[in-house]
């Protein structure tokens, strides 16, 4: 093993003292997620029992087997998320891919203004737009349908995707535009051959932190523009579940460690590109 | 057609479909709410034309309350959230053995759907049965059980570190990639001038870190304002109204109560806020650009 340089040598009170940082920090981070899976395991009939245990007696998965009949949509709440994240994700791409291609190559007159105009779409996410919203889905009849919640969740994801996008096109050189055009490419020509496959890296990345945001996000909008509960994405399900009267508590954090477990596997299989490319822009080049 | 032109007007092709997008679902709707908050549009056929009377009312009722919550509420979740990404940072940035797990375990609160963290806290501030109150129980600290969400101080609070607890991931990353920017060799010669590790987190990382610091207050603070989930799921903006920000308040109305007029005008009023903090974001950003370049 290579010694490290000396600067970042550390004495023996250093390190402990960083150790104990990161061990405070991240008991703050996983303290929910450990406590929640313990209760997962824990008898509901122990569960109530004062005074509080940490660790489970007579822990078991039984909930992780009798939660799929006290939440009967489970699994279609399930594939109601990822179904919609999916063609959120679809869509965002077609809008996306074009417009940060046209704000990282063309110099236009009334690019910034219409740059900054995307950017300020974040600012309004939320429930500001909610009743104007609820009428225009009204208005076009998607009230209780999947639309209902793929549309909006669309337009609140695309000022960060044409950000990240644009940041990645913009370091193409542009040699490779100029090259094909001398050779008589179109512009669209040379968008789909020539950018769109050396751009893929970075596409990619926007297809998943895109993912990531409507598979994470889906709340407000599922709410309130959908009653249904065979269109119900996980989190609204659960919600419903949750606000009973007698919450069974094992069985709703069971069901909850089944919903999070597709975003843990993507978190470990796809890390560099995550880190990358959500805190892309964090600094000035 | 010139080349100039033809250039000019695929990039405007290549933005069309996006532009139309937002300008459907999201600027019309912006411009709809303007129209809204000046009507005493419900679930009634008819819509008459109010005037300013739906602003009159809130400012009647215990509105202003809402609005200094709001702030409140907002200021310290936004405060906290930066303190503790920095200091998140600063640990993770040290290079000690098996950092790059540490920073892997950082993220499982922001990539998770937010309900789902939000039903876990949920269990945790239960008073009979919940972690919080049953560890402060046996280690002495409290004498019985605490319901945190059962009293207006204690849910304030709660819903606060529900929220930081959500955003502290992305600004512990950012800040990361913001202290990995900085230049190695500054503080090499640092270093070799005898400089002490504090020394050099004070006088390098974090003057160097202000821009990062601001972008992300920013970000931070527009998503805090905007911020329903938690409340809605853990409090519903209870008890008594004390977790009532002027999002939750707003969703009551207009959605709770199909006043869809004096919600909007709630509405608008966020809007007007949210402008006033861009704007001053765009002005502080301005002034510390032009201070690098003299």
């Amino acid at each position: 093993m290579s010694q490290p340089a000396l600067i970042n040598r550390y004495r023996w009170y250093e390190l402990v003292g960083i150790y104990a940082g990161i061990f405070v920090f991240l008991c703050f981070i996983l303290a929910p997620f450990v406590e929640g899976f313990l209760v997962s395991l824990k008898p509901l009939g122990l569960l109530f029992s004062s005074p509080y245990r940490f660790w489970p007696e007579n822990g078991s998965f039984a909930a992780y087997y009798t939660m799929w009949e006290s939440v009967p949509g489970f699994a279609r709440y399930i594939f109601n998320s990822f179904f919609i994240s999916t063609i959120v994700t679809a869509i965002v791409l077609v809008l996306v891919i074009p417009a940060a291609y046209a704000f990282a190559r063309f110099n236009f007159r009334g690019a910034g203004v219409l740059l900054g105009a995307f950017l300020a779409v974040n600012m309004f996410s939320g429930a500001v737009l909610l009743i104007p919203l609820f009428r225009l889905m009204r208005t076009f009849g998607v009230l209780n349908t999947y639309l209902a919640m793929i549309v909006p969740g669309v337009a609140f994801l695309i000022p960060s995707a044409i950000w990240l996008l644009r940041t990645y096109m913009m370091r193409i050189p542009r040699e490779l535009d100029e090259a094909a055009f001398v050779d008589g490419a179109s512009h669209f020509y040379t968008l789909r051959r020539v950018i769109l496959p050396i751009a893929m890296p970075g596409i990619t990345v926007v297809a998943i932190t895109t993912f990531i945001g409507a598979y994470a996000q889906q709340f407000i909008y599922a709410l309130t523009f959908n009653s249904k509960s065979e269109y119900m994405p996980l989190p609204v399900g659960l919600f419903a579940y949750f606000g009973r009267q007698e919450v069974v508590w094992n069985e709703l954090m069971a069901a909850s460690f089944v919903g999070i477990a597709p975003a843990v596997v993507v978190i470990f299989l796809l890390q560099r590109y995550l880190v990358s490319g959500l805190t892309a822009g964090a600094v000035k080049q | 057609m010139s080349v100039q032109r033809s250039t000019v007007i695929f990039a405007w092709i290549l933005l069309l479909p996006a532009v139309l997008y937002v300008t459907v679902i999201v600027a019309y709707p912006l411009v709809d709410t303007f129209i809204l908050s000046f009507t005493d549009a419900s679930l009634k056929k008819t819509t008459n034309w109010v005037g300013w009377t739906n602003y009159d009312k809130i400012f009647n009722e215990t509105f202003a309350e809402v609005i200094f919550r709001t702030f409140i509420w907002t200021f310290f979740s936004v405060s906290i959230k930066m303190i503790i990404g920095v200091f998140g940072a600063t640990m993770l940035n040290a290079a000690v053995p098996g950092r790059a797990l540490f920073r892997l375990l950082t993220m499982p609160p922001w990539i998770v759907p937010m309900a789902i963290g939000i039903f876990m806290w949920g269990w945790m501030y239960n008073g009979q049965f919940g972690m919080i109150s049953g560890v402060l129980q046996n280690i002495g600290l409290s004498n019985g059980p605490i319901a945190f969400l059962a009293h207006g101080s204690t849910a304030f609070w709660a819903t606060i570190v529900t929220d930081v607890w959500i955003g502290v991931p992305l600004v512990t990353l950012y800040m990361l990639a913001a202290m990995q920017a900085i230049p190695q060799d500054l503080y090499e010669a640092a270093w070799t001038d005898g400089a002490g590790r504090f020394y050099r987190f004070r006088r390098i990382t974090l003057p160097l870190l202000v821009p990062s610091l601001i972008t992300m207050s920013m970000l931070s603070l527009i998503a805090t304002f905007n911020s329903f989930d938690i409340i809605w799921i853990l409090t519903q903006g209870g008890p008594n109204g004390e977790t009532t920000t002027m999002i939750i308040d707003t969703y009551r109305t207009a959605i709770g109560s199909k006043k869809y007029g004096e919600g909007a005008a709630r509405a608008v009023l966020i809007c007007i806020f949210l402008s006033i903090f861009c704007f001053a974001y765009f002005r502080v950003t301005s002034r510390l650009s032009q201070g690098e370049h003299k």
